[in-house]
């Protein structure tokens, strides 16, 4: 009798610690929702008392579902993942916690990470909305055996832009391969280089569009040099043309972010393996491609688990880098960036250290801010390029039209 | 089940004594409402209500992801801006020229089309009408993503075929030698036109050849006995038959074709294409909610695509009972 009283408090006692057992929940999409996978079991041996479940959905949904939870305050995680395209719009809508502000004090981190990557995260109104986890240093990507047989060098695509194009001429002349998937991309370099510190790329401190600066005046013209040059196969980026043209050899070099290494090895080339190559974009040129972040709305209990789980995510050395390993996310993390995994040589790059080369990259990235109308300035700008390009457009008369629709559609 | 306890029966008998004018509701009473509530509750919530707010939205600004308390009342400003927007006029255009090129030809063929397998089918006829009838039922991503590789520029089937048939003598007069890029403005509303009108040719066939059936076979023999061919019998029997038939189906191609989305969201990557050349007026009002993150203009948008929708399929009405095509 005594012995079965004791064993049953001792049950109702477990069940208990059981039950006060925290669980927070992360909202997620592929493949970000892998790398939280991943540190389920870091992270389960540093807080027992915490349960973790990551709940995914695919990129498009994952963010409209967040939208609407934003919006009616229901249904929110305790840890909400938010992409780069998406955090300028995220940050300002205030529905997330400021954590700049105690208990998190979240900007005595800032040392630690990639010191373009935090500012992302940050309001107008200086509100830190979200903590950057990983991060896309952007990296032009060229297959060596295409530029070989052309007679191009390394040095030849990199020196310029003019020598960029000059070099597109000769491998189109010699090999019949486009130089480059799309005369948009090098416009989506160009406006995002030589930044300073606190700019945004289509809008200043104030809301003001600033699409018809020189800044744009060049990327058009270069643009317009390229389509006219015949070198850009006018193919989108993530369409079938695309990935066919990588599979097909008729993509000779892409610029995007580092993980498009990953995607080449995965799917969009895997047979070319050994062929690509990576180098620093041309002309001197540092700018980013996307990131991820995680934030907490404002409307969710377990916001101390929540962020213990934040900061197991981004500012663990060996989460950063079982991330990287996992899905090709480049750390945001310094400490995790300075690990001798950056030294490994990349098989499907020839055994070159690239990474290297994207860490360099990565602590040159200008810290430009993002506005929650970034999306709807880049519509307008990709629809004016294409007039441009396509409709022979006057590049001035074009970026005028830019500024006064993006005036128009910004009205509030 | 109650009903058949007597004691309950008793209970009701004295009541109805004591109450004879005002008979109280008892439990069983409520019980068909209980049991069709599910319906008007699911109507409420998920019909009724997102509509009222929707009407109420579009009178004000509000970006979701700041909560509920950022709506701010703007009044009309939000219909002003949409009916002076160049996208919004530039998407109503697209949704009237794919309108009518996708919609005109799905009648224009499936009428004639239902006469054939009506007529010359036996028993074959279902699986025949079930081959038509396969685009409708697959899932329209599919469909989109199959055509996107067809018109591939580079890769694509379709340019192959017109290219080598622009190899040979003649018809090189006719096909082209350079391959096509139909992702250029000038072929995007006919690309997507085509596949909304592969798509539900199948589904008007089959509303046809339903129609067809029920047309008693007496009138063909009467009109064979008068010595009338297929073709007078088709136009003077089979098309004045169909007219309820054709006012059903060409109401529901217009709401269709009005509120068509997938097809072009998909073709053109979301973006409407070069120039916005297949944007229709519900992927504009998707992108000002979702991209732009203004879900007061887009509520604005999606009622006046209601009015122009409700207009269109008045007029077709009253077409329809002018010529006393409609009963």
């Amino acid at each position: 009798m005594q012995f079965s009283l004791k064993s049953g408090l001792l049950a109702v006692a477990l069940a208990y610690s059981a039950h006060a057992a925290t669980t927070i929940t992360v909202a997620s999409f592929p493949d970000l929702d892998r790398s939280a996978k991943a540190a389920l079991d870091g992270f389960k041996k540093l807080h027992p008392d915490i349960e973790v479940k990551v709940v995914s959905l695919a990129y498009a949904d994952h963010h409209n579902a967040m939208t609407t939870a934003l919006a009616t305050g229901a249904n929110l995680p305790d840890v909400m993942a938010v992409d780069y395209d998406f955090i300028g719009k995220f940050s300002e809508s205030g529905g997330l916690e400021d954590l700049a502000k105690a208990p998190y004090n979240g900007l005595q981190y800032k040392s630690q990470i990639s010191r373009f990557s935090l500012p992302q995260g940050m309001s107008d109104t200086g509100a830190l909305a979200a903590i950057p986890t990983d991060i896309g240093p952007g990296a032009l990507f060229y297959r060596k055996d295409i530029l070989d047989k052309a007679g191009v060098s390394e040095a030849e695509l990199t020196k310029s832009w003019d020598s960029y194009l000059a070099a597109g001429k000769k491998v189109k002349a010699a090999t019949g391969a486009y130089m480059l998937a799309n005369a948009v991309d090098l416009k989506d370099i160009i406006i995002r280089a030589n930044l300073k510190d606190g700019e945004g790329v289509y809008f200043d401190a104030k809301g003001n569009a600033l699409v018809d600066n020189a800044r744009f005046v060049k990327a058009f013209e270069v643009a317009k040099a390229a389509r006219v040059a015949g070198i850009d196969g006018k193919i989108g980026a993530w369409s079938n043309e695309w990935s066919e043209g990588f599979k097909r050899n008729q993509i000779a070099t892409q610029m995007m972010g580092a993980w498009l290494a990953g995607h080449l090895k995965n799917w969009l080339a895997p047979t070319q393996k050994g062929l690509w190559r990576s180098a620093q974009l041309p002309n001197g040129a540092y700018a980013a491609w996307g990131g991820s972040f995680y934030a907490i709305p404002k409307k969710t209990e377990n916001k101390a688990a929540a962020w213990e789980l934040i900061k197991y995510l981004t500012l663990n050395k060996q989460q950063q880098i079982a991330a990287f390993r996992a899905v090709d996310a480049f750390p945001s993390l310094i400490e995790a960036q300075n690990d001798s995994f950056i030294d490994e040589p990349i098989e499907y790059l020839g055994g070159q250290k690239a990474r290297q080369l994207w860490r360099v990259a990565a602590g040159k990235i200008p810290a430009s801010t993002v506005d929650k109308f970034d999306s709807v300035a880049k519509e307008i700008v990709n629809s004016e390029l294409e007039k441009v390009l396509e409709q022979n457009k006057d590049i001035k008369a074009a970026l005028a039209d830019a500024k006064a629709l993006i005036k128009r559609r910004v009205r509030r | 089940m109650s009903l058949s306890d007597p004691s309950t029966l008793a209970l009701e008998s004295t009541m109805d004594k004591a109450a004879p004018r005002r008979r109280k509701l008892r439990p069983w009473d409520w019980a068909p409402y209980v049991f069709i509530s599910p319906f008007f509750i699911l109507f409420a919530v998920f019909g009724v209500f997102p509509m009222l707010f929707s009407i109420y939205l579009s009178f004000h600004t509000w970006d979701p992801a700041a909560g509920l308390s950022a709506m701010r009342w703007v009044g009309i400003e939000n219909y002003t801006f949409t009916l002076t927007d160049d996208w919004f006029q530039k998407s109503v255009f697209n949704t009237a020229w794919i309108a009518v090129v996708a919609g005109a030809p799905q009648h224009l063929i499936a009428i004639p089309l239902a006469f054939f397998l009506h007529t010359a089918f036996g028993r074959w006829r279902n699986a025949v009408v079930g081959f038509y009838f396969l685009p409708f039922i697959t899932s329209s991503v599919a469909i989109a993503l199959v055509f996107t590789t067809l018109f591939s520029r580079d890769y694509g089937v379709i340019n192959q075929v017109l290219t080598q048939l622009g190899q040979l003598p003649v018809l090189e007069w006719i096909f082209p030698q350079q391959k096509i890029d139909w992702g250029q403005p000038e072929y995007t509303k006919w690309m997507i036109s085509f596949v909304v009108f592969w798509r539900y040719v199948g589904w008007n066939t089959v509303l046809y050849l339903a129609a067809m059936q029920t047309i008693p076979k007496d009138l063909y023999e009467a009109a064979t006995m008068d010595g009338a061919g297929k073709l007078q019998q088709f136009w003077h029997i089979t098309v004045p038959m169909l007219k309820p038939m054709m006012f059903f189906a060409i109401t529901l191609t217009i709401i269709g074709n009005l509120q068509l989305f997938e097809e072009p969201f998909i073709i053109t990557g979301g973006t409407g294409g070069i120039d916005q050349a297949g944007k229709t007026a519900a992927m504009h009002m998707y992108n000002t909610a979702f991209m732009d993150g203004d879900f007061g203009t887009a509520s604005a948008v999606a009622w006046l695509l209601f009015i122009a929708i409700a207009l269109l399929t008045w007029v077709n009405n009253k077409i329809f009972a002018k010529s006393g095509m409609k009963d």
